[in-house]
């Protein structure tokens, strides 16, 4: 049985080989790390990787930057390993966005607040739209405006995130804009924006309030209709038909930001040392192009400005979940 | 209608792409088969790769495309040889797979579930040529009330798992139920279950639960037999490797009608592989088990969930090409990558892109050809894992089991968790209770409860919407047939008689 013998020696040193390998990404030390607190292939995963790429295809890090995982808790169980394990670790960034504020404000990141980290910068933002089926009555935000005034019982808006969520936001601060309570308002929770997006294609709702990257590939199908941009200005390219909630006359904005905090622990020069890093980037030609192709338009803020535009944008959600009564 | 294939051939046939379709097909074999890597992770891991590689789309998308397929196949391997499934989709193959392998036919087990999963992928693929945009327009009309109807079929249909104990199958369908309402409650942002945990925000995850469920309660009934010289304790004969034509032939219709199955729900946008295991596995009993052998090493058991699984991989293709709908976690990510090429999915896809769209689906041809040739002559060698000692494979499957769970959360509470759900699940195989029910019970009822609530959440409350569609009545009459027919045809024909 020399077979038997040689194949067992084999598979055991296979098994080795696979745990090393799934293990090997933990291992490297020194080196610069980005957590993505999140699964693979989500938004955190892609911010993460937009500063490994970017960085690296600069020149500004000579090692690869590793993007790790850490699920849970929408980005709490990495703010609480921030906060509690690594506080002042000067390699470590960690992606966040609006969506971290939001639970920031609803007091879903555990004891800690949003005073608690350092704020690194955004390199990018995504915009929040309105969008409806291609065959809806609605032309414009004014229309489908007035009929939510007039039965908003009957108008069911749909979005890839909880009551509480940054999707939910934008269909309250829509249905706020038109003086209806937020309460009243008719909203179903999917998981992600594609189903969302399937229930808006099959009559299930009849808006949706995703983001304008993710609505790239259905602009020109012709199957659905923006009303609406959430953003301060019209966007270019091929959004440039898409008219903002502002020029309607409705006071909608909701820019989701992408960006990155340290540790609560790192040194001024650490902290300083990536703002620079980070604002260097954000000048680069090719950076421009690599953000366009991950479907982000430009956003630059960093160091002290970022950090109060988040604090800001906190106090400002808070406020928001309390008139609601989201807050417990 | 069909040039766009013919040009995919030629796209798919080129020399790096076949490279790519069968580096894919290894590949995903092989996270297929690794418990805690499945396809999404596969496919997240080496999707920045092909990007950097400077790859054109549409060999980056036959990579992937590859991996994808690949690990439908791959996860079959540990579901029958050590009864831990390898990925979501390989959950019921264990039922029959893993039986069979105690018997000492590893190897035909082997070898027909990839007969299987070849014949499922090919309707499917088949299914995603010819019908791709019709069958879009009917998914999207699948809403929540219809899911919930859906689920409630897919419930009533597990009835027929009962067998022997049905109210140990009713209290692990509950258990698993309840461990799937641990979490933020999806719609209305509520914290569940969590005792203060942040880690417990996003629920119990599926690989943990899988793995603690199956692997380390598995791990536990090994250790527990380690030191006894029992019966059960020796290694099963080996026996033949190769699947027999007649086997084969014995299974020819399961295959056919779980393809179909599996295709149907792939097709759905938010089910996946593990409703379509699920919803064939026990659609197939019910209809084929007549001597009541499925469960313990039936032929056909294994077929069903494997023709299924793979089907539905292909199926979940349909939304994503026609309507840029993911119809799958993993086809979420696809289209991801899909959009770092600035390529827009949708019907306008196979006029602008054809040699995207062309080339992707005919490079699923032949990646399922790919792991046929690859597979069958593996599966002896693989069955020969049955030959490792329990004192290599045990402490092997605990590393694989703590590594992969690691590995994806990078938090030891993950692996606490798994520890406490695999003590459970070791519990319950000692009182006597399938894991199954409870896994699905887990699976369906979170997407049951989440589909209610977006149902309720629509009309406001009113409960008539569950039934308003022709859909959802459709999907209720044949949940209550399911139900009452077994019970009231033989006192019927009895009656008639």
């Amino acid at each position: 049985m020399k077979f038997n013998s040689a194949f067992r020696h084999w598979s055991s040193l296979l098994a080795l080989s696979g745990v090393l390998l799934a293990g090997s990404a933990q291992a490297q030390s020194g080196a610069t790390e980005c957590i993505a607190p999140a699964k693979p292939g989500g938004g955190y995963d892609l911010t993460c990787r937009l500063a490994a790429n970017a960085l690296q295809e600069t020149g500004l890090i000579d090692k690869p930057m590793m993007v790790s995982y850490m699920p849970g808790g929408i980005g709490a169980v990495a703010y609480n390993h921030v906060n509690g394990v690594r506080n002042d670790d000067p390699n470590l960034i960690v992606a966040a966005s609006t969506g971290a504020a939001v639970n920031l404000a609803l007091g879903k990141f555990g004891k800690y607040d949003a005073d608690e980290v350092r704020w690194l910068g955004a390199l990018g933002a995504d915009y929040g739209a309105i969008v409806v089926k291609a065959d809806a009555p609605w032309q414009n935000l004014d229309e489908l405006m007035q009929d939510l005034k007039t039965q908003p019982g009957k108008i069911v808006f749909g979005a890839g995130g909880t009551v509480g969520s940054q999707d939910w936001m934008k269909a309250a601060l829509t249905a706020k804009a038109a003086d209806i309570s937020p309460r009243d308002l008719r909203y179903v929770a999917f998981e992600g924006g594609g189903e969302s997006l399937a229930a808006l294609l099959g009559d299930h709702i009849q808006v949706f309030t995703g983001d304008m990257s993710e609505l790239r590939p259905h602009l020109e199908s012709g199957k659905v209709r923006v009303l609406a941009s959430l953003s301060e200005e019209r966007l270019g390219g091929p959004y440039a038909d898409i008219p903002t909630a502002a020029e309607q006359g409705y006071d909608v904005q909701w820019p989701i930001w992408r960006g990155y905090y340290m540790g609560p622990d790192v040194s001024d020069a650490a902290y300083q040392e990536w703002v620079n890093k980070l604002k260097t980037l954000s000048e680069k030609e090719k950076f421009a192009e690599m953000r366009e192709a991950r479907g982000l338009f430009p956003m630059s803020r960093f160091g002290a400005d970022f950090d109060s535009y988040v604090k800001g944008q906190v106090a400002q959600f808070k406020q928001l979940a309390e008139e609601v009564g989201l807050t417990q | 209608m069909f040039d766009f294939l013919i040009d995919g051939f030629g796209v798919a046939l080129s020399p790096l792409n076949l490279g790519l379709a069968f580096l894919g097909a290894v590949l995903g074999t092989l996270f297929g088969a690794l418990p805690g890597i499945g396809p999404i992770n596969g496919i997240a891991i080496l999707m920045p790769l092909a990007y950097t590689l400077g790859l054109p789309a549409e060999s980056a998308l036959i990579l992937l495309a590859g991996v994808y397929t690949g690990a439908e196949y791959g996860g079959r391997m540990s579901s029958i040889l050590l009864n831990v499934p390898g990925d979501a989709g390989a959950v019921m193959t264990t039922l029959d797979g893993h039986p069979l392998a105690k018997k000492g036919l590893a190897g035909p087990a082997l070898g027909l579930s990839a007969v299987s999963s070849f014949v499922g992928a090919t309707i499917a693929i088949i299914g995603l040529t010819l019908f791709a945009p019709l069958l879009a327009e009917v998914a999207v009309m699948f809403g929540p009330a219809e899911f919930f109807a859906l689920m409630v079929f897919a419930f009533s249909s597990m009835a027929v798992m009962m067998g022997k104990d049905p109210i140990k199958t009713a209290i692990g369908a509950v258990l698993g139920v309840l461990i799937a309402m641990v979490g933020v409650d999806s719609g209305t942002g509520v914290l569940r279950y969590t005792f203060g945990l942040a880690e417990l925000y996003d629920g119990i995850d599926f690989v943990v639960m899988i793995i603690g469920l199956f692997a380390i309660s598995e791990i536990l009934l090994m250790l527990e037999h380690a030191n006894r010289k029992d019966a059960e304790d020796e290694m099963p004969p080996l026996g033949r490797v190769m699947v027999s034509l007649k086997e084969l032939a014995h299974c020819k219709w399961t295959m056919l009608r779980c393809g179909l199955i599996g295709f149907i729900v792939g097709v759905l946008p938010g089910t996946g592989a593990s409703v379509a295991g699920a919803v064939s596995y026990t659609t197939e009993k019910r209809l084929s088990d007549k001597e009541g052998t499925f469960g313990t090493g039936d032929m056909r058991g294994l077929a069903a969930p494997e023709a299924a699984n793979n089907a539905s991989a292909a199926g979940s293709f349909v939304p994503m090409l026609t309507l840029g709908i993911p119809g799958s976690g993993t086809t979420a990510v696809l289209l991801g990558a899909l959009m770092l090429y600035n390529i827009t999915p949708g019907p306008m896809m196979f006029s602008e892109r054809p040699e995207v769209a062309g080339g992707l689906i005919a490079s699923l041809y032949i990646g399922n050809v790919v792991l046929l040739a690859l597979n069958l002559p593996l599966a002896g060698l693989f069955a020969r894992v049955l030959t490792i000692p329990r004192w290599v494979l045990v402490p092997g499957i605990a590393i694989l089991a703590f590594a992969g769970v690691y590995q994806l959360h990078s938090d030891l509470m993950a692996i606490y968790l798994m520890l406490v759900i695999g003590v459970f699940g070791y519990l319950l195989r000692k009182l006597g209770f399938s894991l199954a029910p409870v896994i699905l019970g887990y699976v369906l009822g979170g997407l049951m409860e989440d589909n209610l609530r977006r149902a309720l959440s629509i009309s406001g409350g009113d409960l008539g919407i569950l039934w308003q569609s022709g859909i959802s009545i459709g999907l209720w009459v044949a949940a209550v047939a399911l139900l009452v027919l077994p019970w009231l045809l033989p006192r019927v024909l009895r009656a008639w008689q």
